[in-house]
């Protein structure tokens, strides 16, 4: 009898590494993938990164006009996540369990959410670029709609968590729904939002980098121009800078998220 | 008068505890550190975008102009999708190279991402080793996916080698910051117990600590398998990786077609839909 359970569990493992290898194989084979290419591509890469992808003094007079772009993506991210955020928050309050006005309001608002967020940012910046152009505001619009979906159902999530008992206890004292609202949840599960929203913050600066490459903005343009036209140096100065502001932004947010939560 | 007296004498009872403002008034709101730094963030979170709305370089752009164009595009787009350039066979097989590209760098990155996790998670290796893991992948995490496969695609070339080493770098980053916590979040007792009994490092991890957060590592895979696939549909248009993303790219940047792009995007729509249920099915049916 036991052995019999041993033998079924030992088939049954060898038949999900099975399944696995076959699965990955398959993949290789139509992703036209080569795993000796890629693992003799490792150290190639190390070595040219190595040899080739610091910044030297031809780069650093470049510097000026990297930091400005810098300047462009940070308050880009910053301003989609903001304002964004606002919006997050309306529509969380209608699709929160505890929060929501009528059932249709909060099944419109999780459906229009998860649109947004499951369109990818590559797709919003690809439609914005037809009629906005190369603007600042199309990479904004596409980190804005993209924030706008995945911070509504964060904050979903926050105000189902944070604020059951609470309200229950302000409906029970006869106060109104706004009053629910701005004396129940909203204080309950501040932290929570705060916290979300510079996650967000932090995640939209790479995301800029990747618009910006798409659609001719910000510092992802500057990388592009760089990269394409081999001026390694001053692309990996771009890097360095971008690693710098993300380690900014956390080392602020981790201070924050300590004291608040 | 003399009902008056008592009240005020209850009062002053508590007096001392309670804190009022200079009106009188009782002060409902505590101040302390916490509220403060909410106050500052969020006045702060303010400025910064007021500000940089003023600072953006709008380039003599038409806005209502553009919002109305965007909004007939976006309605083209939802409204009357089509395919010309390809068949939808052909946009199926390019849906499945993006997922194989998602596959791919998630189980790549998950296999690294276990054996590091364990040294980077703090009850299972010493502190030095644990520290300097998290230093390197902090660093990892901290560079876009975008710039790591256009890094190594210099070395590798154009492609899914490029793409897929690239996106695993992220990956791993990602993965050994959530594997190693849930794997310090076990109970200290269990290893301490195997310790007991003479296991030795191997074991501890095979019969103890891979077992208890095995549901933890599954759902935070294929969490980041949901994030991969939006990745590899963005390495498809901006790193040339091929798939979906690429044709996404096509029909936007060089054809100009907005109802190809719209039958794209529903098709890219409804994948990541079902990724996301499925994901947060696995997440609900495990770990809450």
């Amino acid at each position: 009898m036991e052995l019999d359970v041993m033998k079924k569990k030992n088939r049954k493992f060898m038949l999900f590494w099975i399944a696995l290898i076959g699965i990955t194989g398959f993949f290789m084979v139509i992703t036209k993938y080569d795993p000796i290419k890629s693992f003799t591509s490792i150290p190639k890469a190390i070595v040219w990164t190595l040899t080739n992808f610091y910044p030297n003094s031809n780069s650093i007079e470049k510097l000026p006009s990297i930091l400005s772009k810098l300047k462009e993506t940070i308050f880009l991210s910053i301003a989609a996540t903001t304002t964004a955020s606002a919006f997050a928050l309306l529509f969380g309050l209608f699709g929160s369990k505890t929060t929501k006005i009528n059932n249709l309001l909060g099944v419109l608002s999780r459906t229009i959410a998860s649109i947004f967020r499951n369109i990818p940012i590559v797709a919003w910046a690809m439609i914005l670029l037809f009629s906005f152009g190369q603007n600042a505001l199309t990479g904004y619009f596409a980190l804005f709609f993209v924030t706008f979906g995945f911070l509504t159902r964060a904050f979903i999530e926050t105000i189902d968590e944070a604020s059951y008992e609470s309200v229950e206890a302000l409906r029970a004292t006869g106060a109104t729904y706004f009053q629910i609202v701005f004396q129940g949840v909203i204080p309950s599960s501040i932290p929570q939002i705060i916290s979300w929203v510079l996650f967000m913050t932090e995640t939209n600066i790479r995301s800029s980098t990747l618009v910006g490459i798409l659609t001719g903005t910000g510092v992802g343009f500057v990388f592009n121009i760089y990269y394409k036209s081999m001026d390694y140096n001053s692309a990996s100065l771009v890097v360095i800078s971008i690693i710098l502001t993300v380690f900014a932004i956390e080392i602020t947010s981790n201070y924050i998220r300590r004291v608040i939560l | 008068m003399e009902l008056s007296q008592s009240k005020i004498n209850v009062t002053t009872h508590y007096d001392e505890y309670i804190k009022k403002t200079k009106y009188g008034k009782i002060k409902t709101k505590a101040f302390n550190l916490s509220n403060i730094i909410i106050n500052i963030t969020i006045i702060s979170l303010i400025l910064l975008t007021v500000y940089g709305f003023i600072s953006f370089d709008y380039k003599d752009l038409n806005l209502f102009n553009a919002i109305y164009e965007t909004f007939t595009n976006i309605k083209t787009m939802f409204l009357s999708p089509s395919i010309s350039h390809f068949t939808l066979t052909d946009a199926l097989y390019q849906v499945l190279i993006t997922i194989g590209l998602a596959f791919l760098t998630t189980l790549f990155g998950s296999i690294i991402a276990i054996i590091l996790g364990l040294f980077a998670a703090k009850n299972l290796s010493s502190e030095r080793v644990s520290n300097s893991i998290k230093g390197f992948v902090a660093f990892v995490r901290a560079v876009p996916t975008v710039l790591w496969v256009l890094i190594f695609a210099v070395a590798a070339g154009l492609g899914s080698v490029a793409a897929v080493i690239g996106m695993t770098f992220h990956t791993i980053g990602y993965l050994i910051k959530a594997y190693s916590e849930s794997f310090e979040e076990i109970d200290e007792g269990v290893i301490e117990a195997l310790k007991a009994s003479g296991a030795n490092w191997w074991q501890i991890i095979f019969q103890a600590v891979l077992p208890s957060s095995l549901t933890y590592i599954l759902s935070w895979t294929f969490m980041r398998f949901e994030i991969n696939f939006t990745n590899a549909v963005a390495m498809g248009a901006a790193a040339g990786a091929g798939g979906i993303g690429f044709e996404l790219f096509m029909a936007s940047g060089f054809y100009f077609n907005v109802h190809e792009v719209g039958f794209i995007t529903y098709l890219i729509l409804a994948f990541a839909m079902i990724l996301e249920i499925s994901s947060t099915r696995l997440k609900n049916n495990y770990i809450a």
